[in-house]
């Protein structure tokens, strides 16, 4: 295997769980719902996914349990936010804090144990092909469902009616429930998806990254995602394109410190984080003038008068 | 038949004093439902949490200790909250006090420098913190970068900084190649109160900010000027206050506050730089500002108990068994419920028959 046939499939495999997490962040952010939990429904997915695959010995029934994990704080999140009408910035610092201490409690009894990573896809010929084989043909099933689920939340924000009323939801929740649309339902589903989501890309980490599970080892993933979505201006393909953007630049810090540059390991482990910060400003100065794409509704709390 | 949220017209000043009580007692509960999951006895592990701290003069003086960097931190943090800016780096801008500070104990380590070096520390602690807090602050006033993004990342970067140093240029020569510094100097070193425990006079710096603030807040222009952009921007605005300038002073004050109190941890109840100085304190010192209904005189309150939390949670680990991140749930749990109880400070809970029915009944 050529060198940089391994890159591009290290990079995709570092993509992935910022991808999962970003894509139904961006999802919760479209219907005016600002959820920064991200990083505590991540490592909770962890947590759990680990545990139900170590369980049952099956990646498919641990990613479920990733899934029901982010759900389950996101619904908390949406019992405070939607509910309760509680300032989002501060649910969702909440929602992280419990999650780490929740994942580190449920976790800990794994800590050491192994499982057998998630089973690469393999076709006869085509994974055989020459670079390509591998990339296109040879990966994990969160891999493939990562790339469909961006395609699918691309088509259902812009080509179906439902994503057009969640857009309208986040882009003035007012004028959507004079229209009669129900927003705070539309907010809980949007919510329950992005915990959904952000639950699967935790899971990814012990069930195809590493087979392993360490307390706190989604490492910032969840607030990169959320990094992320503001640097896609909420359109999916860009999220995409940013995703695996972060994904060079993690594994380019790699093979940075195997080649011993003579750089200090911390600058490279730094990298992401700073990037985040650079890619941050960057976007919105070039935003200033042209005003904020944001939904226009993004973290406002809703309280419908009767 | 469904809940509803019905807006007061006055706020509640009841439920305001009630509502932290309230959630702690919904803590509590929640708590106990966890320790009998757990397979411990809910009324011991409550009893080692809360009680057994507070019998004992050598712990009470521990839960000082702790609340001195969480009492700190939280009073700077609320007003960035109080003014709607949204600092959650606290934890990267203690860190990189606690590293600047410690420059000083450092390069002066052995060579009997004379007093001058722990005040200087001091100013030295609160200038790097508030000069990392400036880096999220400034992006946000030039820029428009998202602070709660930018703060956050920081944090992970104050801490490589940090591991760099102690594992590289300031490592103890003769340390064993543990990642630590040299053991600071007794004159780099924050004096203890008492002639036995390990309380220190940063306890007393961390009273003198809760005063501090509390006239900041209730006597002065600033203070009035804080409220009002967070409560109502367009006011301010109208006002004349500029929003951008206490971006960058909130940002600044809270990250002084939090580098003070990471040299007063590391030259105080630590003596070293090393790793993992904080138990996350900053990330912390975000809950006892919301329990202490961002007032500083609340906040004190808020953080003795967060530290009781701590303390207790030593405690449960040695004595019961049960697992340190319970304390991280409880504060967790603790947040949530504090939240959730102020809402109804604003708010009114309404079981109605139909929502339909509703809507034609009041319209």
């Amino acid at each position: 295997m050529g060198l940089l046939e391994a890159i591009i499939i290290s990079v995709i495999a570092a993509s992935t769980p910022l991808l999962l997490a970003a894509a139904g962040e961006l999802v919760v952010e479209r219907s005016g719902v600002l959820n920064l939990g991200t990083e505590g429904m991540m490592i909770m997915g962890a947590a759990c996914g680990f545990a139900g695959c170590w369980l049952t010995g099956s990646t498919f029934i641990g990613a479920l349990c990733g899934i029901a994990a982010g759900c389950a704080l996101s619904l908390v999140f949406a019992a405070l936010t939607l509910g309760l009408a509680v300032n989002q910035v501060a649910a969702g610092l909440a929602l992280t804090i419990l999650g780490v201490g929740l994942s580190g409690l449920i976790g800990a009894g794994f800590v050491g144990e192994k499982i057998t990573p998630a089973p690469h896809l393999y076709l006869p010929v085509l994974t055989g092909l020459p670079f390509i084989g591998k990339i296109l043909f040879g990966q994990d099933g969160f891999v493939y469902f990562s790339v469909a689920l961006v395609i699918g939340i691309w088509w259902f924000l812009y080509r179906t009616r439902a994503g057009l009323v969640l857009r309208a939801v986040g882009d003035s929740h007012t004028s959507a429930h004079a229209l009669g649309y129900p927003v705070l339902k539309i907010r809980l589903l949007a919510v329950l998806f992005g915990g959904g989501c952000a639950g699967l890309g935790g899971a990814f980490l012990p069930l195809a990254y590493t087979p392993f599970f360490i307390p706190g080892m989604t490492a910032g993933r969840g607030w990169i995602a959320l990094a992320l979505v503001v640097f896609s201006s909420w359109m999916p393909g860009r999220l995409a394109a940013g995703a695996y953007l972060f994904g060079a630049v993690t594994i380019m810090q790699l093979h940075a410190q195997a080649f011993g540059l003579g750089i200090p390991s911390q600058l490279m482990t730094a990298l992401p984080y700073l990037a985040t910060v650079i890619v941050l400003v960057l976007i919105s100065r070039a935003r200033g003038s042209a005003g904020s794409v944001a939904p226009a509704s993004l973290g406002i709390v809703f309280v419908p008068d009767r | 038949m469904q809940l509803v949220l019905e807006k007061r017209v006055e706020r509640s000043t009841k439920i305001a004093i009630l509502s932290p009580l309230l959630a702690i007692a919904l803590t509590l509960v929640t708590m106990s439902i966890l320790f009998a999951i757990l397979g411990k006895n809910p009324v011991m592990a409550l009893y080692v949490y809360f009680v057994e701290p507070l019998t004992d003069s050598f712990t009470l003086m521990e839960i000082a200790v702790k609340a001195t960097p969480l009492v700190m931190i939280a009073v700077g943090l609320s007003l960035c909250y109080l003014a709607n800016v949204w600092n959650i780096g606290a934890e990267g801008q203690f860190i990189m006090g606690a590293v600047c500070g410690s420059y000083l104990a450092v390069v002066t380590n052995g060579t009997d420098p004379g007093p001058w070096v722990l005040p200087a520390m001091l100013v030295m602690g609160a200038a790097g913190g508030a000069l990392w807090a400036m880096i999220p602050a400034l992006c946000k006033v030039r820029y428009g970068a998202n602070e709660i993004l930018t703060s956050l990342m920081l944090v992970y970067v104050a801490d490589l900084i940090m591991d760099y140093l102690v594992r590289g240029p300031w490592r103890d020569p003769k340390g064993m190649n543990f990642p630590t510094t040299a053991s600071f100097d007794p004159v780099a070193t924050v004096p203890t109160l008492f002639e036995t425990g390990r309380i220190h006079w940063g306890a007393l710096a961390a009273l003198i900010v809760v005063a501090l603030a509390t006239v900041m807040l209730g006597r002065t222009i600033k203070g009035f000027e804080i409220r009002v952009v967070g409560a109502a921007p367009r006011a301010a605005r109208f006002a004349g206050f500029n929003s951008k300038k206490l971006v960058v002073f909130t940002f600044a004050v809270s990250g002084a506050l939090a580098g003070l109190a990471g040299i007063i941890e590391v030259a105080g109840p630590v003596g070293v730089l090393q790793p993992g100085i904080s138990p996350g304190y900053g990330f912390t010192a975000i809950i006892v500002a919301f329990l202490g209904r961002l007032n500083p005189v609340g906040i004190l309150i808020a953080g003795l108990f967060l530290a009781l939390t701590f303390i207790g949670g030593e405690g449960a680990q040695i004595s019961m068994k049960i697992p340190l991140d319970l304390t991280k749930v409880f504060q967790g749990i603790l947040l949530f419920y504090v939240l959730a109880c102020d809402s109804l400070i604003l708010y009114r809970i309404r079981l109605i028959a139909s929502p339909k029915k509703a809507a034609h009944g009041t319209a």
